[in-house]
């Protein structure tokens, strides 16, 4: 995946399609005043410069998928491991709720469920039946929306043909009206995902700490305007 | 102590064993009310959802994990301090070695139970067990929590061992002073112990064993504990100085736990004839070399963080310096330091009651030490947009209480049932050790031809 900063306006889109495609319950005013919100994804904000004069800067931040994550060895029952597709998968069943995952995560990208999920009616009856519901104890955190890649594998499959660029789109990719997100095959060089993902913009949340996320974030530049023309 | 014949020192040592007072059904009472009202909050939590506790994102680990390392460290009071002072030969540890060795097994036993305590889904523990089932799935070897609990099980049946071996020939001297159910009970307990010269021989073999075997083991428990951190990527964890800062703090808080362990036996068992000035002296002693390895540590991690000055290190390194979780901080080395140095490092000072002051500003300092190390790091990890803080709820400290109350409650109980200060080692101090071991050898061998 991609995220050009420079095109993210902090609309939040992408948070809400997320929470609907994904049935990541809400937990209510104080429970989330208590640190236990879920997002999946998030679009954190940061200020720069004093009043009147501040810019804000916006960066939506989601499990980055690391090729060497370091949620996933520490795991005492591989409820999170790494698939052969190189996602990092949450097995829900499989989790005791250690939470030790989420501390070792630097993006702090895991979500635990601190009770059971509950939804008010009527919104019980617009769960999203490909995505299954976490129980109280267990962690969980964005896929991907694998439930998306598995359709379009299967769908590609059973047309006898490769899954087309751009076909599968995880919720907070289609949602995004600024096309600030780009999903596709990082493995195929052709793909727009891998096209943007050379732009000399492009740069790794937390690079440094060696975890090799899939996530490719393109900084802004439209700030420092005269600079290096953009790329992508 | 070289005044006392076989039978005094039998007589002042099974006088606990022989009944119980109002006060201290009323005292064992209180604990129980405690450790109940522990049990009834983790009920809570299992029927509410761990949610009723203070954790929250990022701060995944609080009390509970603080809790774990604690009494994992306190229980290295008993083991490896009594074990190396067998090896040494100090033959003042004779009174000690037992108490010590009781803390150890029942502060594990409490220890261990705050990674199920903590659990999301506590009743999913087993999981950890490597037994084969039709999913043919394992527990991940990779997880320093396996570590965990290959290395706690190893240190608990050691250190139960190692505490059960010595109490045999005592169990046995209680059997042939009781009558009645006391006799049949304290018969099966003794398995059979009768004093031949076989047992005996066989019994110091065993305890040498047993005594190297238990410090590498109490070493690597606690170094594992201590990998639990510092293997994850997280700002002011993930350190090379952990493993042997922990095992220090350990043996640091172990000390002090044994101290007033001692003081409290002394004073309600009446044994101020056995429990020496000179014991607190000693262990002083030890407690103010522990002391000032610590400051070492303490030092030597701070100056690295500091000097190194990495970013996401460094918002944790203030925030324990001068920021919210500073309070904690400067107690912490008060109580660690600034009040135990002059108590143990000044002659006069170091007095049974001096040594306990100090003690108890271990026991305190470092439950802190243990929850500035967890919760300032996990609470300022490297994205300040999550960065979060912590608050205990009633639930977390319900529990923390009852796991004091259950060590004491523990030690009371075991106090009552066997003697508190091993008998016949304490007879055989007064004895030239080696010759009679020689005597009885050669009067075995003897035996067997």
């Amino acid at each position: 995946m991609v995220i050009d900063l420079d095109r993210c306006t902090g609309c939040e889109a992408c948070v809400v399609a997320c929470h609907a495609e994904n049935n990541i319950s809400t937990v209510g005013e104080d429970q989330a005043a208590r640190g236990r919100a879920k997002h999946w994804i998030r679009v954190e904000r940061y200020y720069e410069g004093e009043f009147p004069d501040v810019k804000v800067k916006f960066m939506p931040v989601l499990c980055q998928q690391c090729d060497a994550a370091p949620c996933e060895p520490v795991c005492p029952t591989y409820a999170t491991h790494h698939t052969a597709e190189g996602l990092n998968s949450q097995i829900y069943n499989r989790c005791i709720g250690t939470r030790y995952c989420a501390n070792a995560c630097p993006y702090n990208v895991r979500f635990f469920n601190f009770y059971n999920p509950v939804w008010d009616k009527p919104l019980h009856l617009q769960l999203n039946p490909d995505v299954s519901v976490r129980t109280v104890g267990v962690m969980e955190k964005c896929t991907f929306c694998v439930q998306r890649i598995k359709a379009g594998e299967i769908q590609a499959e059973a047309e006898k043909r490769e899954v087309k660029d751009g076909e599968i789109q995880p919720a907070c990719v289609q949602s995004c009206p600024t096309r600030a997100m780009v999903f596709g095959d990082l493995n195929d060089p052709q793909s727009e995902v891998s096209r943007m993902a050379r732009s000399n913009r492009a740069t790794k949340l937390l690079g440094e700490l060696g975890t090799l996320p899939k996530v490719t974030y393109l900084q802004r530049d439209s700030w420092h305007v005269g600079e290096d023309a953009r790329t992508d | 102590m070289s005044a006392k014949t076989p039978e005094q020192i039998n007589e002042d040592l099974l006088r606990p064993l022989a009944g119980v007072s109002a006060r201290y059904l009323i005292v064992l009472a209180c604990f129980l009310a405690v450790v109940i009202a522990g049990f009834t909050a983790f009920g809570w939590q299992v029927y509410h959802g761990i949610g009723v506790a203070g954790i929250r994102r990022p701060v995944f680990w609080g009390f509970y994990i603080t809790n774990f390392v604690f009494w994992i460290g306190l229980s290295h009071a008993g083991t490896l301090i009594s074990a190396i002072l067998r090896l040494a030969n100090a033959t003042w540890r004779r009174p000690v070695t037992r108490c010590a060795e009781v803390i150890t097994v029942f502060a594990l036993s409490i220890g261990a139970m705050f990674p199920i305590i903590h659990l999301g889904r506590p009743w999913l523990f087993f999981w950890l067990v490597p037994y084969p089932s039709e999913r043919g799935i394992w527990p991940n070897i990779h997880s320093p929590l396996l570590w965990d609990f290959f290395a706690i099980s190893t240190y608990l049946l050691g250190s139960g061992t190692f505490l059960l071996l010595p109490i045999l020939p005592d169990l046995a001297l209680v059997r042939d002073r009781a009558t009645g159910l006391r006799k049949k009970i304290y018969t099966v307990l003794a398995i059979g112990w009768r004093g031949t010269p076989r047992q005996w021989h066989r019994l110091e073999k065993a305890m040498q064993i047993m005594a190297i075997a238990v410090i590498p083991v109490a070493v690597s428990v606690h170094s594992i504990v201590s990998w639990d951190f510092a293997m994850a990527p997280v700002p002011m964890w993930h350190s090379t100085i952990f493993a042997p800062y922990f095992v220090a703090g350990a043996i640091f808080s172990g000390i002090a736990a044994l101290i007033i362990a001692m003081a409290l036996l002394r004073k309600f068992l009446h044994l101020e004839e056995y429990l020496l000035p000179v014991h607190f002296e000693n262990l002083g002693k030890l407690l103010l070399v522990m002391s000032l390895l610590w400051v070492y540590f303490v030092f030597a991690e701070r100056l690295t963080t500091w000097y190194g000055n990495e970013p996401s290190e460094m918002a944790v390194f203030w925030l324990t310096q001068r920021g919210s979780y500073s309070p904690l901080f400067w107690t912490m080395v008060t109580c660690n330091f600034l009040i135990p140095f002059p108590l143990l490092a000044i002659k006069k000072l170091r007095t049974i009651t001096g040594c306990v002051i100090a003690s108890i500003g271990v026991v305190i300092g470092m439950w802190l030490e243990r929850f500035l190390i967890i919760v300032p790091a996990l609470s300022h990890k490297y994205l300040p947009y999550s960065w979060g803080t912590y608050r205990p709820t009633w639930v977390e400290i319900t529990i923390t209480a009852a796991t004091f109350a259950a060590m004491a409650m523990l030690y009371m109980l075991f106090s009552k049932f066997i003697p508190i200060i091993s008998v016949w080692e304490l007879k055989w101090g007064q004895h030239e050790e080696p010759e009679r071991d020689s005597v009885l050898l050669r009067k075995d061998e003897e035996a067997t031809a």
